[in-house]
């Protein structure tokens, strides 16, 4: 296993590695196909090098456990907007999320709809790439549109395109007070006509899940308290037409639920593949109607379906006809093995895509096969 | 501002060319008279100019794809223009180059409320992109002053902001998807309407790529339900750093505003001159807006004004009404036209680390005298963005290369303190030289290596955003 310290060694370590490289942070995020190779952990190349609330950036080494990362804003009322989910119940792994990994896999929660994904708030990176070139891009700046932006390019390429060693975020002010309006009882196609009530509303939703079997419908708005009150009356007296509305406002309560949105808990221990899928929110139900899924849980509006299905079935066929995609979360070793983990591009991208790696890792060393 | 020789034998085959093209688009769509050509020999860095070879306005995606197939197999180099409203020279031709222009593409192509997006041809104006959902009293965020004129295609090249982008991000954070024809004329989609595209995040490297990638001839575009009201605050100091811990207050103590713009002496004078907007005669003023119910606006408004308050202020205005509203905007939505008025300027867009903000000023001051010029500071403070107009005559010879050793000096700074050297405007030819301050020779070449990988054979845009040396080799090649 290779353990560097600095990023001048993490270098040194890829431009001499010999053969194929597993790249780990915490080891939390088992996402993608299996990747034979040494083991190159992070956690070495960790801590905190700025942080300044009043210009709200934050930049970190890659290897700083993402637990630090949230200590430190907490500390001056402040986190980070997109929300990124804990991958270790649904997987069922251990280890310490590390800030790096978080970007490497572009983990956005609920917040999505409303903050963007982790990839909106990154404004800078610093990695070394398969050759073992050392490359930052974008900066510590907010706005900043020098050249082209390999910021986006980083995250959620899932350490193939190179390794991070620092990365930096606009981060935002931590609300003063959250509520959820919840509804229960409604059908999956009643749930999204909610969803895309309340996002439509000017009422800056900041979460809209719909968890049947469970909570039901779920919408979150987070602001200065008397704004928060305002807009809880007005949502529900918007979305009364559809149902009863019950408002939550009790702060663990109101955090524990999105919490358990945010990681699929529901998903969590049980026997099963568990798929995530993208599509059109109003084409949600139709899409969750057609892969035949034990369970589905929604997020994003209706746009993300978390959907739990029996191992190893292969649901891309039945989603044909309805645009979107499905990404292979967790599953067994074999199925990740044989089939596609993230949903096959068509062929002129693809070839982008492999004219990239082969670019920035000519010798095809980070993390081999794991995006397929 | 050097470009590189025009390729002879290109220029040479100009008939066969404009045949090729009259074979695939209708006649009054392909522009090879040199008058004619001259309406499209410069965008907003007027400074420059170059007819180009010839024009080319194609209607549909299927269009450009078969312009761009020719050009490819002929091995002509391709501009892509939207409306030509760049002011960093990004849409500037060279004379062996042809214009691809889609401002005959500003179709509506698709509106969905419930979803929240609306496709549109690139060539669609920013304003116009609002305009066709307001009625539903929906808006499109990124808000570039130029949003009367500038293409959607120019802003996702550009990955444009604007002054609401604080709250709403900037272009970048509100596309979701486009039609991209590569340079051989091949079509792809990426992105679309749902959130997630798989695979690594093409879209993100498009935008921002000063059309030398590919041509995005439609876009779905992220649209949002209006507020239901804003209102802003002015506030004026007699120094810029007090100004400056002022906004970094605000932003501490959990407000977000939508927009909080800063303008120095140079530009209120200017602007009081031009527009007679009431602004105070002071050395700092901000403009702050917030927006929401009656209410939510009132709770935001005291806070700020109870924080600015502790700064005392020498002049802090609240609007109570739609119209005291308009006449805060009124003085910095004028601040560049009023400059105008005075004189000759070029405007750099360097952003900065919101603390080294009195730092950067002072040091941009001493430089004016050092130079001779005159420079007005207008800025978007929340982020860090600046806007030094700098003063010149460009009836003086010497006048415009001197005012750009400024502004290099300018945007040297920037990033020195930890900035950049453009925030919104994009390199173009303007910063080309500088990118070597900011990025390392392996920060470029990871850039060069991913237009290898776009257009191997260099022919969209070439000669912008890199230095020229860096990419002779790959242009000739
Ligand atoms: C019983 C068992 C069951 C398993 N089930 C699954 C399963 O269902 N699904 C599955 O996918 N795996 C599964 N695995 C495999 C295992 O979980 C993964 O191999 C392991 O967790 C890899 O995590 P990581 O350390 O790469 O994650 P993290 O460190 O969290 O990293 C996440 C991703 O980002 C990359 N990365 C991290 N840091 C950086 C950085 N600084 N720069 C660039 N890239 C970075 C990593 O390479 C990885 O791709 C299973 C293993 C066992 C033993
Ligand atoms: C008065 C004034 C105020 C401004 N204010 C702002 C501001 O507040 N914020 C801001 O960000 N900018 C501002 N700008 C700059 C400018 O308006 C933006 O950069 C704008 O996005 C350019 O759009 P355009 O359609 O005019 O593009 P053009 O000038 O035509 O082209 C700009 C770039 O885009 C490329 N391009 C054009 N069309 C395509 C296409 N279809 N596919 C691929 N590439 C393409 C061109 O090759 C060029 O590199 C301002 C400009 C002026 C003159």
């Amino acid at each position: 296993m290779m353990h560097p310290e600095t990023e001048a060694d993490l270098a040194e370590a890829i431009a001499g590695a010999g053969g194929p490289l597993r790249i780990v942070g915490g080891g939390t995020r088992g996402i993608g196909r299996p990747v034979a190779g040494e083991v190159l952990s992070l956690a070495g190349l960790a801590g905190i090098t700025l942080y300044e609330p009043g210009a709200l950036t934050l930049v970190a080494r890659a290897g700083t456990p993402l637990a630090e990362v949230e200590a430190a804003l907490a500390a001056e009322g402040q986190r980070l907007p997109f929300e990124p989910m804990d991958h270790r119940a649904l997987l069922g792994t251990a280890g310490a999320p590390t800030i790096g990994g978080v970007v490497a896999v572009n983990a956005s929660g609920p917040r999505r709809i409303q903050a963007g994904a982790c990839r909106d708030s990154l404004i800078g990176v610093r990695f070394v790439d398969g050759r073992g070139d050392v490359i930052k891009n974008g900066g510590r700046v907010m706005k900043n549109v020098t050249g082209y932006d390999l910021v986006k390019l980083m995250a959620g390429s899932f350490g193939t395109i190179g390794v991070l060693s620092e990365v930096a975020f606009k981060v935002l002010p931590r609300p003063e007070m959250a509520a959820t309006l919840r509804m229960e009882g409604l059908d999956d196609e009643a749930a999204v006509r909610v969803l895309c009530a309340a996002l439509g509303s000017p009422f800056e939703v900041s979460g809209a899940a719909h968890v049947p079997g469970g909570p039901g419908v779920m919408i979150r708005v987070e602001g200065f308290a008397a704004s928060v009150s305002y807009r809880v009356a007005q949502l529900r007296a918007l979305l009364l037409p559809y149902g009863d509305v019950v408002v939550e406002t009790e702060p663990e309560a109101v955090n524990a639920g999105w919490k358990r949105v945010r990681d699929v808990e529901a998903f969590a221990g049980r026997p099963g593949d568990v798929c995530r899928i993208s599509v059109k929110p109003t084409d949600g139900p139709r899409a969750a109607a057609a892969i035949g899924a034990r369970e589905v849980m929604y997020d994003w509006g209706g746009g993300l379906i978390w959907a739990l299905v029996p191992e190893g079935r292969d649901i891309r066929p039945a989603l044909a006809g309805i645009g979107g995609h499905a990404t292979l979360i967790r599953a067994g070793a074999e199925t990740r093995a044989a089939r596609p983990v993230f949903p096959p591009e068509p062929a002129p991208l693809a070839a982008i895509s492999a004219g990239l790696r082969a670019q920035f890792d000519p010798r095809g060393i980070l993390n081999p096969g794991l995006m397929g | 501002m050097q470009m590189p020789d025009p390729n002879p034998a290109v220029l040479s085959k100009k008939a066969r060319l404009v045949a090729r093209f009259l074979s695939v688009l209708p006649a009054d769509a392909v522009i090879h008279d040199e008058t004619e050509t001259r309406a499209y020999e410069c965008d907003a860095l007027t400074a420059y100019r170059c007819p180009p070879l010839c024009a080319v306005l194609p209607s549909s995606t299927a269009e450009v794809s078969a312009i761009l197939r020719i050009c490819h197999e002929e091995g002509v180099p391709v501009v892509p223009r939207g409306s030509g409203t760049s002011l960093a020279g990004g849409a500037l031709p060279t004379a062996d180059s042809v214009i691809l222009g889609v401002a005959r593409m500003n179709d509506v192509l698709e509106t969905d409320y419930r979803n929240r997006f609306i496709r549109v041809q690139t060539g669609r104006t920013n304003l116009s992109v609002t305009g066709a959902v307001e009625e539903e009293d929906f808006f499109y965020a990124p808000d570039p002053s130029s949003q009367l004129a500038c293409a959607i295609a120019g802003n996702i090249a550009m990955n444009s902001g604007g002054a609401h982008c604080l709250k709403y991000g900037v272009t970048t954070n509100n596309l979701l998807g486009v039609t991209l024809v590569l340079m051989d004329g091949t079509v792809v989609e990426i992105g679309g309407a749902h959130l997630d595209a798989g695979g690594l995040d093409l879209l993100g490297v498009i935008c921002g790529s000063e059309g030398q990638l590919g041509v995005v001839t439609e876009a779905t575009l992220r649209i949002l339900r209006k507020p239901e009201g804003a209102r802003p605050v002015l506030i004026g100091y007699d120094s810029s750093e007090v100004a400056g811990q002022c906004v970094s207050d605000i932003i501490k103590a959990g407000v977000l505003p939508v927009a909080i713009e800063f303008m120095d002496r140079p530009c209120i004078r200017a602007t009081e001159a031009f527009a007679h907007a009431g602004y105070p005669d002071c050395e700092a003023l901000l403009i702050v807006e917030v927006e929401g119910a009656a209410d939510e606006i009132t709770e935001q408004l005291d806070l700020i004004t109870a924080i600015a308050r502790r700064h005392n202020p020498v002049e802090l205005r609240e609007s109570g009404s739609a119209e005291e509203s308009a006449r805060i905007w009124l003085g910095r939505k004028s601040a560049f036209g009023a400059m105008g008025q005075i004189n000759d300027y070029i405007c750099l867009d360097g952003t900065i680390p919101v603390s080294a903000l009195p730092h950067v000023l002072k040091r941009i001051a001493e430089m004016s005298a050092e130079y001779g010029l005159g420079v007005g500071n207008v800025f978007h403070a929340g982020d860090g963005n600046m806007h030094p107009l700098i003063l010149f005559d460009a009836n003086k010879p010497g006048d415009l290369e001197k005012c750009e050793a400024f502004g290099a000096e300018i945007l040297k700074l920037c990033v020195e303190v930890g900035g950049c050297l453009t925030g919104e405007h994009g390199v173009g030819i303007e910063k080309r030289d500088l990118m070597g301050t900011q990025f390392t020779a392996a920060d470029m070449e990871a850039q060069l290596r991913v237009k290898d990988v776009f257009d191997p054979q260099w022919l969209l845009n070439p000669a912008k955003v890199f230095p020229l040396a860096l990419t002779a080799g790959r242009r000739a090649a």
